[in-house]
């Protein structure tokens, strides 16, 4: 499937994703279930994967996935974030899912993904992604064999250490844990009810996106990936993760142009409308061109790491950096374009401002990944 | 008759082997190209074309470029942009033989004598009178920002015919001659110091009613036709990543090591990923005109590869540091800003790419209310006749 090649397909499974979420998760069911303890609604995630099966839209048959590629697992994940879905997306979908599909043998993949890709359970990373890539250096967990393998349920490792700005941290049921062992840093399973697990959930700006601190205490820990493989399947988990973010704010950013074009078109100032006046005017086409090039970049990077055509890392930070400028653009914008009403908390634009912010800062900032192009396009000898 | 891009590809092949492009003067290529129908694939056959998919040209235009003849667009940029699609919409058969062949070869050069001193943005609200007189049309008026007149025979001229009735109605199309009685040409010199463009003075022009293109009071709808035109046409062109504008601030950043600071570059990385998401727009917008599919990136195209490269050429004569202040020559030779030059000259030449061929304001127009959607701007000027409009 050539790129930018938006087939039939895809199309059915955006409408079929656009449909459920303005059923199941429309602003109301947003704003309730932000406001609950785990931020998300198990029963919905478990729908998302069961009777959608847009979970693991980009994992083989063979490990309970629908086996059609990341460009169709952006196309999910763009409604998703149009509609602004309470669900670890980031932990799991953006991340976990793509570093087991990556890291484990197939056991391990059969062991894992079938029930992430259902929905009824969910897992996330702890690991040093927040740089844009992994970084093995800022690595915080330690991993230790325990020779008389007396925590059967661990495979005889244990890990010991403190990890900030989990996403989903505080809910996930599997927690992945990048941490240094004698040879080098190797890629564990923990699972998230062991003893010796501790979790903070933190306050966050936005409530539909959670974060944990997790502290490790010697807790119980299978080795899924050594020191070879782990670096690798955590560099590429982090690229799939910062496309699906860039998917995802194209969701957000369009639904937010649309929002803004509906308020300016149908309200009235000076006797006439607002979307008549130039200033006004300029400024939605503005949001248009960011919203455009941001699915251009988006979806090159998922058709890049999908079909190999492109430096991975290269189309990973574009989709990244060209789709977070766009959507926080975008959705300050809109606050702006709605005036007043825009600044009140019963308005969605906030919601999305927030989403916005937080997707810009997750997974490599605009300067980071600003950064990571330059290295690759302009450092060249 | 059914042809794919395999066959496409078989015949161009034919044509550079027979003419080779390296060894053979490009009017003479570009003949035999349009002989065998590959100038405009879309086009009937006998008029440069083989009634085939236009979105076959892209496979005729690479082998022609990779054997290196030029970009047919460069032969005759105005002819082929503009021109080519309204005479063979518009006009009689064998007019459209006479006049599509040297055009196709750059034998003889098109311009379009549209923008006038008081009508540029406002396109429709032009001045230029065409008065009926028996088979014949006379034309009296001033022309501005046309490029290529000095060394064009023959230009598509929008003109009013009726000032009573409001401005889009009351226009015509033709095709004037320019060796004609009447037409004055004079270079108009803009601030790189260069004659680009061209003031065009027609006088008591004659035009003959066989070189009407459209019916009469129907010229704003011709001309909207070779609108589509241009748009249908970004799917022949080929971009590559670090190609125009940002190619050239890439060579000079390499060129100058010593002037590698970190701020500088962010500031050309962050260009670059402007440069790449534009450039990425296009390649999906050529995807969905295969299709059949059109959105607004033409539009995007133009507005932010305009704005873009206004930012890139400013980034060039800054990292240039004081040796950016110098300049070449403002001495008038004549020639224009196209093709290679300083980085200097690029930069002034920049400032035109937000005016021509649409203003960035008016753009924004287009995208907010076709594309958008938006209620339209208070018009005071649209249901009234023209020549009731208030003007400058």
């Amino acid at each position: 499937m050539a790129e930018f090649e938006f087939t039939e397909d895809l199309d059915d499974l955006r409408a079929m994703v656009r449909k459920f979420c303005a059923e199941f998760s429309p602003e109301p069911v947003v704003r309730a279930t932000m406001e609950t303890e785990a931020g998300y609604d198990a029963e919905l995630w478990r729908r998302l994967g069961t009777e959608l099966g847009v979970l693991g839209l980009a994992v083989d048959e063979e490990f309970g996935g629908a086996g059609a590629g990341l460009v169709a697992q952006a196309v999910a994940v763009e409604e998703m974030g149009a509609a602004l879905v309470c669900g670890p997306v980031v932990g799991t979908l953006a991340l976990a899912i793509p570093l087991l599909s990556a890291a484990g043998d197939d056991a391990t993949r059969r062991a894992y993904l079938p029930d992430l890709v259902d929905g009824g359970r969910t897992a996330t990373v702890a690991a040093p992604l927040t740089g844009g890539t992994f970084d093995a250096a800022a690595v915080t967990v330690a991993a230790k064999a325990e020779g008389d393998g007396w925590k059967a349920e661990g495979d005889g490792w244990v890990v010991s250490g403190r990890v900030e700005f989990v996403p989903d941290g505080a809910a996930a049921d599997l927690l992945l844990v990048a941490a240094r062992t004698d040879h080098g840093v190797a890629l564990f399973a923990v699972d998230a009810a062991a003893d010796g697990v501790r979790r903070e959930p933190l306050a966050t700006l936005d409530l539909t996106r959670r974060q944990a601190v997790v502290e490790f205490s010697g807790a119980p820990a299978r080795l899924i990936a050594g020191e070879k493989r782990a670096l690798a399947a955590l560099a590429h988990a982090a690229r799939v993760g910062a496309v699906l973010l860039a998917a995802e704010q194209v969701g957000g950013g369009r639904a937010m142009l649309d929002r803004t074009v509906e308020h300016v078109t149908g309200r009235y100032q000076f006797g006439r409308p607002l979307g008549s006046f130039q200033a006004v005017k300029h400024r939605c086409a503005d949001m248009l061109v960011a919203v455009e090039q941001a699915r251009s970049a988006a979806y090159h990077g998922a058709w890049a790491l999908q079909d190999g055509t492109d430096d991975p890392q290269l189309a990973a930070s574009i989709a990244k950096a060209v789709a977070s400028e766009a959507y926080t653009r975008v959705a300050a914008a809109a606050i702006q374009l709605h005036g007043g009403i825009g600044f009140t908390w019963e308005h969605p634009a906030h919601l999305y401002f927030k989403r916005a912010t937080a997707d810009s800062l997750t997974l490599g900032t605009v300067a980071q990944h600003v950064d990571l192009v330059a290295g690759i396009a302009l450092d060249r000898d | 008759m059914s042809i794919d891009a395999e066959e496409v590809a078989a015949l161009a092949r034919d044509v550079v082997r027979s003419h080779p492009p390296r060894a053979v003067p490009v009017p003479q290529l570009m003949g035999a190209w349009y002989d065998v129908g590959l100038t405009w694939l879309h086009f009937p056959v006998g008029l440069g074309g083989l009634d085939a998919p236009r979105t076959l040209q892209r496979a005729a235009n690479r082998v022609l470029i990779e054997a290196g003849g030029p970009e047919p667009r460069t032969v005759n940029t105005v002819g082929y942009g503009i021109v080519a699609g309204t005479i063979v919409r518009y006009a009689p058969r064998e007019l459209a033989a006479r006049w599509l062949r040297p055009l196709a070869t750059g034998e003889e050069l098109w311009c379009q004598l549209f923008s006038e001193p008081g009508a540029g943005s406002d396109l429709a609200g032009l001045a230029t009178r065409a008065v009926r007189d028996g088979d014949e049309w006379v034309v009296n008026g001033q022309k501005v920002w046309t490029s290529l007149a000095h060394l064009s025979r023959w230009a598509v001229l929008l003109a009013r015919t009726d000032p009573d009735v409001p401005k889009h109605k009351g226009l015509t199309y033709f095709v004037a001659d320019l060796h004609a009685p009447g037409v004055r040409v004079r270079p108009l010199r803009q601030l790189t110091g260069r004659a680009q463009f061209n003031e065009v003075f027609l006088d008591d022009v004659r035009i003959p009613d066989a070189h009407r293109l459209g019916d009469v009071g129907r010229g704003w709808q011709v001309s909207m036709s070779t609108l589509s035109d241009e748009r249908l046409s970004l799917g022949d062109r080929v971009t590559a990543r670090g190609t125009g504008p940002i190619g050239d601030a890439l060579a000079l950043w390499a060129s100058r090591p010593r002037a590698h600071t970190p701020v500088a570059r962010e500031r050309l990385a962050r260009l670059w990923l402007r440069a790449e998401a534009q450039r990425l727009t296009v390649e999906r917008a050529k995807v969905g005109a295969a299709k059949g599919v059109f959105g607004p990136e033409a539009a995007i195209a133009k507005l932010v590869g305009s704005e873009l490269s206004q930012h890139v050429y400013e980034f060039c004569v800054e990292l240039l540091g004081p040796e950016g202040a110098l300049y070449e020559s403002y001495d008038s030779d004549l020639g224009d800003d196209e093709g290679p030059t300083t980085y200097q000259r690029k930069y002034l030449r920049s400032r035109a790419a937000t005016i021509e061929g649409g203003t960035s304001e008016i753009l924004r127009n287009v995208l907010g209310e076709r594309v958008l959607k938006l209620p339209p701007d208070t018009r005071t000027d649209k249901d009234i006749p023209w020549r009731d409009v208030p003007r400058s």
